[in-house]
């Protein structure tokens, strides 16, 4: 032990200083660089000065409100859709993987290894109107002969689900992985189902893997622009979308800084919500 | 669901419990399959659409093979300059994360001082912050500086978003670390950055090589950040970007075909290796 307590003044101190410093500067000044940004009025060619706008929040909230209740829409759709599909599957790896769980594993990941824009574009040439989905699903009379998939709303939360799917199946599959087989066994001993061992052992066991997955995959789906503007149309564009082009195309400073702050606190809402829901010892548990 | 909603009597319970038990098993693996199909179909077409030979200017419906796009991989202007430049930023990034990384997860790991607790809080906030948010108060920061954008702000964007992956990671490995080894080999003589050297450096050596892998993997796929700081330099997603408003060309397919084979074999040894060593343990 007595070389950690020698130095032990100093030597934390200058291990983290670097790191932290650059942190500091890139990460948290920033961020009180857009708080201030967001209370600006002005416009990029006669400059922009601090007034305390805060009507650019309101005008924000009033004139894309329809995005914003969008993102959380599409995220917490997407989110639901990723537990309910990835489940399973987390549960059929944990506990029949046997040797191959972490190939299996690697096959989760895989889409991951492709760029982010490409593997959305795969799901632009899958969903495109001459594609087999849509001649399937038109032959089939779900869709109509003139019905197409892209610029839905359908191609936009299918897209979110699948990118961010990995993010909430490996959480699963790590709580999963970790319930003692024999605590399932006892259960269906004294239960007389296997529904019942499962809804009333397994699935409560695994709520950790089930909370740290949703916020995984909804925090990000909820900013997330690329899905949207690929697959979808302006009828579905989301908050993301809106700050983008007002960042970097219209140059309206002031209100994509104040979007973003209400995105975020937007996401901290529904968090916070969802935490009350599952009981805050899961989302801190989660979050140590 | 039929077995517990009806309330049967003894026998055909056991014939339900017996036939909840076969499609149990079999509906989950089939499912599984389904599943994994599903996972992989977008990574098949943009293999398939690799060897497209496209008529018009979209890639979008098969046309008929060719090698073509394989052989003149960088016949689109601006391709290969853009993946030099994704090179380039992820190695340089995932180096300087990962060095600062290792050291904060050393500090937070092995000793404790005041501010231990903020500071993991500081490392989590980025991981939890969305991507969009994290580029556009960098945006402002640069904006507001008047830092001319472009290879710099990139890498500090990238250096930024990496630091806690690379944190996270080492942080990991040490936390199950031997202290003893260490403290024999202060007992044998060595001093503090001997130890360091011989003894804690070679145990976290596989940590830091998958700190570095991690940072590389998501430096060289984002997409967000980079957008937001870029100025009119442009990294590989950047043109993807670009192209995908006029239509991707098959290049694209071969250079993410690339990355995903490099990418899987890379892991794929990793797990044999890792199968092959505990097949030989038991």
């Amino acid at each position: 032990m007595n070389l950690f307590h020698r130095h032990r003044g100093l030597t934390p101190y200058l291990l983290l200083a670097p790191g932290i410093l650059f942190l500091a500067v890139f990460f948290v000044v920033p961020l009180g660089f857009l708080a201030y940004q967001s209370l600006e009025s002005g416009n990029i060619d006669f400059g922009y000065s601090f007034t305390w706008e805060w009507s650019n929040y309101w005008n924000a909230l009033d004139n894309y409100r329809a995005q914003f209740i969008r993102s959380l829409e599409y995220a917490a759709i997407a989110t639901a859709l990723a537990l309910v599909l990835s489940y399973p599957v987390a549960y059929w790896i944990a506990f029949r993987g046997g040797r191959w769980k972490n190939l299996l594993l690697l096959f989760i990941v895989a889409p991951f290894f492709v760029t982010y824009l490409i593997r959305t574009l795969a799901w632009e040439t899958i969903l495109s109107d001459n594609g087999f989905v849509v001649n399937t699903l038109q032959s089939l009379h779900i869709l109509g002969p003139g019905g197409r998939l892209l610029a839905t709303s359908t191609a936009v939360v299918a897209g979110i689900t699948y990118n961010f799917l990995p993010f909430m199946a490996l959480p699963l599959y790590v709580s999963l992985e970790q319930i003692d087989g024999r605590l399932i066994e006892a259960a269906e001993d004294l239960y007389a189902s296997k529904l019942h061992a499962f809804l009333r052992v397994t699935l409560p066991l695994s709520l950790p893997g089930i909370v740290a997955g949703t916020l995984l995959t909804f925090i990000p789906a909820a900013g997330d622009f690329i899905n949207a503007q690929l697959l979808g149309s302006t009828n579905n564009h989301m908050i993301g979308n809106v700050i983008q082009s007002k960042f970097l195309e219209q140059t309206d400073y002031p209100a994509a800084a104040a979007m973003s702050f209400i995105l975020m606190a937007g996401i901290l809402v529904a968090v916070f919500l969802y935490a009350r829901l599952v009981g805050t010892e899961q989302l801190t548990g989660t979050a140590a | 669901m039929s077995t517990v909603a009806v309330p049967a009597r003894r026998e055909r319970r056991g014939f339900f419990a017996a036939a909840w038990a076969f499609v149990k098993r079999h509906v989950l693996t089939v499912y599984s399959i389904l599943f994994f199909a599903y996972l992989l179909l977008p990574i098949a077409v943009v293999v398939v659409f690799s060897f497209n030979n496209p008529t018009g200017k979209f890639n979008y419906t098969w046309q008929g093979f060719t090698w073509d796009n394989w052989r003149y991989w960088d016949g689109v202007p601006g391709i290969r300059s853009s993946i030099v430049l994704s090179l380039q930023i992820a190695l340089l990034a995932s180096l300087v994360a990962t060095a600062l990384g290792t050291a904060i997860a050393l500090a937070l790991v092995r000793y404790s001082f005041r501010g231990r607790a903020s500071t993991n809080i500081l490392i989590f906030l980025p991981l939890s912050a969305p991507e969009i948010v994290l580029g556009a108060s960098l945006l402002t920061l640069f904006l507001n500086l008047n830092v001319v954008f472009g290879f710099w702000t990139i890498l500090i964007a990238h250096i930024m978003f990496c630091i806690s992956f690379a944190v996270v990671t080492v942080k990991a490995r040490l936390v199950g670390f031997d202290r003893h080894l260490e403290e024999a080999a202060m007992d044998l003589g060595a001093n503090e950055w001997t130890t360091f050297q011989k003894v804690t450096l070679p145990l976290i050596a596989p940590a830091i090589l998958a700190a570095l892998l991690l940072c590389f993997a998501i430096s060289i796929d984002d997409f967000v950040v980079t957008y937001f700081n870029s100025g009119n330099r442009i990294t590989f997603p950047l043109f993807v970007w670009g192209a995908a408003r006029i239509g991707a060309p098959p290049q694209v397919n071969v250079i993410g075909t690339a990355i995903f084979v490099i990418a899987l074999t890379a892991m794929l040894v990793n797990v044999l290796v890792q199968m092959r060593r505990s097949k030989g343990a038991t």
